[in-house]
């Protein structure tokens, strides 16, 4: 029972943790299932996360920041679709730039308009999410197993997080059962095709690095405006480019993404649960050793140890339409 | 849209294009500046004031700007191979092991030259087995290597931070750094060197791994368009098929490119550990890994570009602590945008001028028929 109860708060700290990666992998999935590679996640969740907690802090509404977080977030993406679809420019080279800007420009104007060292003004009741019990929660807790699981992990979270569970299955529906899915998908693989069907490649791409702008952009918000209560310097800390590593481990599937992301979430759960922990049988693990699991895990499937990660085929080449 | 872009003079293609992307990187630097309430051409007149007004601000520049040739160099080593190492700020990381085991077992014994040979050494093989996993990765497994060598900084920093709490820490102490090494582990100053021109550089470490980053960068220029190797790498870079075709061995290729861009990048850890610290802390590389992207687009690759651009670049972190003395609305994280709109400008957005470079000059050239044709 102990062991149980200490599997539902990590498993409760994993669903935490796992939102904003959720968030990110999906917006990268859009963008790179129509062929345009973006590394530039990280640096779309940190402007987006500066934008909730800078707007959230002034009118002390959750509403508008989360637009705020979102509109700055597609601004980059546009950027991002700017440079690589209409300039035909290096994708990654974008993508690097992007994550730069986000990174000095949150923290100067963090500075100048705040005076709090790169913070924004701790955020009050209206200007920050909160979370939701579901129904009967408190009636049912006293059941054993099922009781814990339904009132401490399935309740009790924000709208954020049910909305990035939700999209996995709608992410997989517009994907597979939509014209526009499938337009997209054929984008990522042969854009020529596309052309040749009469369907504008420029803006379907384009809508696609606006889908995951928005998509970053509720990533963002959520980490400034659910996860705590206001924007610190660097706080996406690295969970892009997890992101992006759950996108490349799921083989850009939604779905799959969903549990690469549990599952990263789940690694990052634990290792802050094990500092001075040791495990049974295998001894003490050291943290950092957790911390760098996703990415060493997301190398081995990378070199093709664990099955084959394929990429969209025309991932990452900008579109010339005749030459 | 049968020619993408219209033939331009050298001087355009190399010099102009460049430039003006340059410029329009920093105007919008100018607007953040700008934004924050403060007024640019004051910002600028600091900026250059602190890196090259006086002595040590000169030294501070040019010992900046010496981690940055190395790292601008492994870039453009890749980047000839068609490679993009983004992994240098790990590999540089990681190579700080190849620096301070040399200065921790010999410092006590044996005068810095006898020690530097071995730190060279072994900095530029670890960042060279670090950046040659991605890139065996990259050629015998197909995995993208871009992908490869970001994740392989986080795991060279996770990596780090184990060694430098648990393992490299002398006991008793506190802090995550090995102990501070003594005369045997340290590299002379180049006081002289500035001296030279009349000026005292201080107390900024600006030392010997300067003028190591210069022979680098010359043995560079060799290996790419003297060697037989360069001519492989700048064919496998330009053309993955026609390498192929010409009996070029891509997988060797691409290990060999991505070692030697991995040994620059990892001679970079010289620099801050044993030309400044005199020891390895956490996080000495502190970004210069990512500099030398912007450092690489903005030399074009070539070492006589990336010298000068990664002077600038030191300039900028020396005048950008001054400016932050001075404008408190401006802190060195001022330098990060500029480095993410230099790498916008002149790495993705490199052609957004040519077009109307390109219709100007086929204009001026109409006008004054016979100047403008291109030189044979």
């Amino acid at each position: 029972m102990e062991y149980f109860e200490a599997l539902i708060v990590i498993l409760q700290s994993t669903v935490r943790v796992s939102v904003p990666l959720i968030l990110a992998a999906l917006a990268g999935l859009y963008s790179e299932r129509a062929g345009i590679f973006d590394i530039g996640l990280e640096g779309k969740m940190l402007a987006a996360a500066f934008a909730a907690g800078a707007v959230a802090g002034i009118t002390q509404n959750a509403l508008l920041g989360l637009t705020a977080a979102m509109a700055v977030s597609v601004a980059l993406a546009l950027v991002h679709g700017f440079a690589s679809i209409t300039q035909r420019g290096n994708q990654i080279v974008s993508g690097v730039a992007i994550n730069f800007i986000a990174a000095g420009a949150t923290v100067i104007l963090g500075q100048a308009w705040f005076h709090q060292g790169g913070q924004t003004p701790r955020l009050g009741e209206g200007g920050r999410f909160v979370t939701h019990e579901l129904p009967f929660a408190a009636e049912i807790a006293g059941i054993p197993v099922l009781g814990p699981i339904y009132s401490n992990l399935l309740s009790g979270h924000f709208l954020l997080t049910y909305l990035a569970f939700a999209l996995v299955p709608a992410t997989w529906w517009v994907l597979y059962r939509t014209r526009f899915g499938l337009r997209l998908r054929a984008v990522g693989e042969n854009p020529g095709a596309v052309d040749t069907a009469g369907i504008s490649v420029t803006w379907l791409r384009y809508r696609a690095v606006i889908c995951c702008g928005l998509l970053c952009g509720i990533a963002g918000a959520y980490l400034s405006m659910a996860m705590t209560g206001g924007f610190v310097k660097g706080m996406t800390a690295g969970k892009g480019f997890i992101a992006l590593a759950a996108l490349i481990f799921a083989k850009w599937k939604p779905v799959n993404v969903m549990f690469a992301c549990l599952l990263f979430g789940f690694l990052d759960a634990m290792s802050i649960r094990l500092q001075g922990n040791p495990l049974p049988l295998i001894g003490q693990v050291p943290a950092q050793f957790m911390q760098a699991l996703p990415y060493i895990l997301t190398v081995i499937l990378l070199a093709g140890f664990i099955g084959k990660a394929i990429p969209p085929r025309a991932g990452g080449v900008p579109y010339v339409k005749e030459r | 849209m049968s020619v993408p872009y219209g033939k331009l003079p050298a001087w355009v293609d190399f010099g102009l294009i460049p430039l003006i992307n340059l410029v329009v990187a920093f105007l919008v630097a100018g607007l953040v500046v700008l934004a924050v309430g403060e007024s640019p051409l004051r910002a600028a007149a600091l900026l250059v004031e602190g890196a090259f007004g006086y002595g040590e601000g000169i030294g501070y520049t040019l010992y900046y700007a010496t981690n940055f040739i190395f790292t601008g160099l492994a870039v453009a080593m890749a980047f000839h191979g068609g490679l993009f190492n983004i992994g240098g700020e790990g590999q540089a990381y990681v190579a700080g092991i190849g620096v301070a085991l040399p200065c921790l077992w010999l410092d006590q014994y044996v005068p810095w030259f006898v020690t530097f040979p071995f730190a060279i050494l072994g900095a530029a093989l670890m960042g060279a087995v670090w950046a040659m996993i991605p890139g065996w990765l990259q050629a015998k497994r197909g995995s993208h290597i871009v992908i490869t060598t970001i994740m392989f900084n986080f795991i060279a920093s996770s990596l780090m931070v184990y060694l430098l709490v648990d393992v490299l820490k002398p006991a008793g102490s506190m802090a995550p750094q090995t102990r501070t090494f003594v005369e045997g582990g340290r590299l002379p100053k180049l006081d002289w060197l500035l001296g030279a021109f009349g000026l005292d550089i201080g107390g900024a470490p600006f030392n010997l791994s300067f003028l190591l980053a210069l022979i680098a960068a010359f043995v560079v220029w060799v290996i790419i368009w003297r060697t037989r190797l360069g001519y492989e790498i700048r064919t496998m870079g330009h053309s993955p098929k026609a390498a192929r075709y010409a009996g070029i061995r891509e997988n060797r290729i691409i290990i060999i490119t991505m070692m030697l861009s991995g040994a620059l990048a990892g001679m970079m850890a010289l620099n801050p550990i044993m030309g400044d610290q005199h020891r390895m802390q956490l996080d000495f590389v502190s970004g210069a890994g990512f500099v030398g992207i912007a450092v690489a687009l903005m030399g074009r690759s070539h070492p006589a570009g990336i010298i000068p651009a990664a002077i600038l670049f030191g300039m900028l972190y020396q005048g950008g602590a001054e400016i932050s003395f001075e404008m408190p609305e401006i802190s060195r994280d001022m330098i990060v945008i500029i480095q993410g709109l230099v790498i916008l400008f002149a790495g993705a957005l490199e052609n957004m001028f040519r077009p109307a470079i390109t219709s100007l000059f086929a204009t001026l050239g109409a006008a004054r028929p016979g100047t403008a044709k291109p030189a044979e």
